[in-house]
């Protein structure tokens, strides 16, 4: 047992010196590998950045309702007598002017992308005054926040970013009327900062959309309340609203979003690997082959094949870990923490950062072993094999 | 002192190649003694390396028994085969086949790996087979920073650091000059009077031959003619 640790040891340290005479082989190996690894951290950064950025955006405490089926807050409608009716039911929280909701409309307007000079979508928010209170998040990091009753508007620090000329006291024109930009806000990294946000009265009547909402937002006494104003909804043949908390609608949102960017980077990282894989396979035998005389001189004076296949089946592992180092830290050094925008669920751009964890990166490290392991095991099960004889034969 | 260190009896050996059998033993027997520096010639092809690997453990008959110091090695497992040959058999090589990135004292404590001798006995070991092939000043080199007579005498205290009572040899002046071969042969010869080594070396090479005690000339298989040396 001794002497079989002392072998692989000794075979092992063998193989990993002569790396240098298959530099250029085993540099492709690792290089291959390198970027498997650097494009599925990419990807998984990509989706775990927007799952962070959209799934940490809602409260567990303020409800969300919406027209039945309509998804997302683009889709619904709602009346102004159904706003009533819900801000009457059960479970609401509510101050000295009564309950704490905000009825708000959410319009698409058209803004131009900086990074490809092309046209998107972004959402124009109308909300009041209760509804700036219902986000304990809000911060006006420039300028002022708008006045009610006015065309003045303020930008997310998102849009600001990726979008041309939403700067501090630009004028813009949406629906055929002339926008202030009067302040930016942020909002701890949520979805919100991609928006841009009016007073609810001024979108209603220049976007002509009369005394009609999309989405209301009810600040509720606890999370549990949720479940009174939903049986009080149900109840209600005018309402039969869909009701969800908001920490629920975003998750809701963002699931699409990053099954998507999950089910592209996984296949696409696989077939990569089956692509790095058969260059480590072609290594390996290379490598195997060119050891074939040591292999054989090593069995003839006694060394067992376990030693020999261990040997090889290191060389393989070694190189896909390096190359997985190298790709995680390219990985590292170009993605984590870029900024993206997206569409987001409701056809409107979300802005968020690509987040490399140290799980993902521990996910980019198996998938690198396997292809090092699936890479070495048959060229080191062919080593172990090699007849003896070989050791006789001219170079 | 006569007693028997091989015996091969009635040993067959053949291969198939291409679906045809090649048959290069039929029936061989042989004995060798303990202490005796056998020189085998014959035509290329006529099956010296091919007995070389039989004796040493590294290819296994077809038919027939090899009994090395009275037991059986032809049905030993491959496993078996290994231990016994770390344990009985020196080998040399024509090409030498040192360890390129190892050392000329790492080559040499190759087989003392395989011993479970401490790192310490293993060291004086090595030096000792280095000194004994005159090589003690050159423990640290790498094989390409040395001839090929170096080489080969690094082989040589390869084979015989870990003390086998055998040694086998295939060509082992084949690559090398005039000078040099009959350096590395009075080496063998000093190992076989000296310290009771077995050897067993093939060879072309008449000159070389001269060293052994006796040459067997091989021929289709068969042994055809024995020479005693003076
Ligand atoms: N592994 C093998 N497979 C098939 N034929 C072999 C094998 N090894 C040797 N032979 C054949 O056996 C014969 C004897 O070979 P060998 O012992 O190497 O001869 P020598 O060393 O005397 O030149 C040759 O015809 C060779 O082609
Ligand atoms: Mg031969």
């Amino acid at each position: 047992m001794g002497s079989l640790i002392s072998q692989i040891n000794a075979v092992v340290a063998m193989n990993v010196k002569s790396l240098p005479q298959r530099a250029w082989m085993s540099a492709a190996t690792v290089f291959a590998v390198a970027i498997v690894v650097a494009v599925l951290l990419a990807f998984l950064a990509m989706a775990n950045g927007f799952q962070a950025t959209v799934a940490g955006t809602g409260a567990r405490d303020v409800a969300i309702a919406m027209r039945q089926g309509a998804q997302a807050e683009v889709n619904s409608v709602l009346m102004k007598e159904q706003v009533d009716l819900l801000s009457a039911g059960p479970g609401i929280a509510k101050n000295e002017t009564g309950p704490i909701v905000s009825a708000e409309l959410y319009v698409i307007v058209d803004g131009i992308k900086k990074a490809s000079d092309t046209k998107a979508n972004l959402p124009l928010r109308g909300l009041s005054e209760a509804g700036m209170k219902m986000r304990g998040d809000l911060k006006i990091i420039e300028g002022r926040m708008f006045q009610p009753g006015t065309n003045e508007l303020i930008v997310g620090v998102g849009a600001l970013k990726e979008f041309e000329g939403f700067e501090l006291g630009r004028e813009l024109t949406f629906a055929r009327s002339r926008w202030t930009v009067v302040g930016v806000f942020s909002m701890d990294g949520k979805v919100a900062e991609s928006e841009l946000w009016a007073d609810i009265g001024s979108v209603q009547s220049l976007f002509q959309r009369g005394n009609s909402f999309q989405t209301v937002r009810l600040k509720l006494d606890d999370p549990a309340a949720l479940e009174q104003l939903k049986a009080y909804n149900e109840a209600d043949p005018r309402l039969k609203l869909d009701i969800k908390s908001e920490a629920d609608y975003f998750a809701d949102q963002a699931s699409g979003m990053s099954d998507l960017i999950m089910y592209l980077g996984w296949p696409l990282g696989i077939a990569m690997a089956f692509g790095a894989l058969a260059g480590a396979l072609n290594t390996m035998y290379t490598s195997v082959a060119s050891r074939a005389r040591e292999i054989a001189t090593l069995r003839a004076i006694g060394f067992g094949g376990t030693a020999a296949f261990v040997g090889t089946l290191a060389e393989s592992m070694v190189l896909a870990l390096l190359g997985g180092l190298i790709g995680a830290i390219a990985a590292f050094l170009f993605f984590d923490g870029i900024t993206a925008s997206t569409l987001g669920g409701s056809f409107t751009q979300v802005v968020f950062s690509f987040k490399l964890s140290p799980a993902l990166i521990w996910q980019a490290a198996v998938l690198a072993l396997i292809i090092g392991f699936i890479g070495g095991v048959f060229p080191a099960w062919r080593a172990a094999r090699l007849p003896v004889v070989v050791a006789f034969r001219a170079a | 002192m006569t007693e028997n260190l091989f015996e091969l009896k009635k040993v067959s050996k053949s291969f198939v190649k291409a679906k045809e059998t090649i048959s290069i033993f039929e029936g061989l027997d042989m004995t060798i003694k303990a202490g005796d520096f056998i020189a085998i010639m014959g035509p290329s092809g006529s099956g010296k390396t091919t007995l070389l690997n039989l004796l040493g453990g590294v290819d296994q008959p077809t038919s027939g028994e090899i009994h090395f110091d009275g037991k059986r090695i032809d049905n030993l497992s491959e496993n078996g085969l290994a231990a016994w040959r770390a344990a009985n058999v020196g080998f040399i090589f024509q090409f030498y086949n040192l360890m390129p990135m190892l050392s000329a004292a790492k080559n040499v404590e190759l087989p003392l790996l395989l011993t479970g001798l401490g790192r310490s006995r293993r060291k004086a070991s090595v030096e000792a087979a280095l000194k004994l092939v005159g090589l003690d000043d050159r423990a640290g080199h790498l094989p390409k920073e040395m001839s090929g007579g170096q080489q080969q005498r690094v082989a040589i205290a390869r084979a015989i650091v870990s003390d086998p009572k055998l040694m086998l040899c295939d060509e082992p002046t084949g690559d090398l000059d005039r000078a040099t071969a009959d350096e590395i042969l009075k080496m063998l010869q000093l190992l076989n009077r000296e310290f009771g080594k077995t050897i067993v070396m093939v060879t072309h090479d008449p000159e070389a031959a001269k060293y052994a005690k006796k040459t067997l000339h091989l021929d289709k298989g068969e042994f055809v003619k024995e020479e005693l040396m003076a």
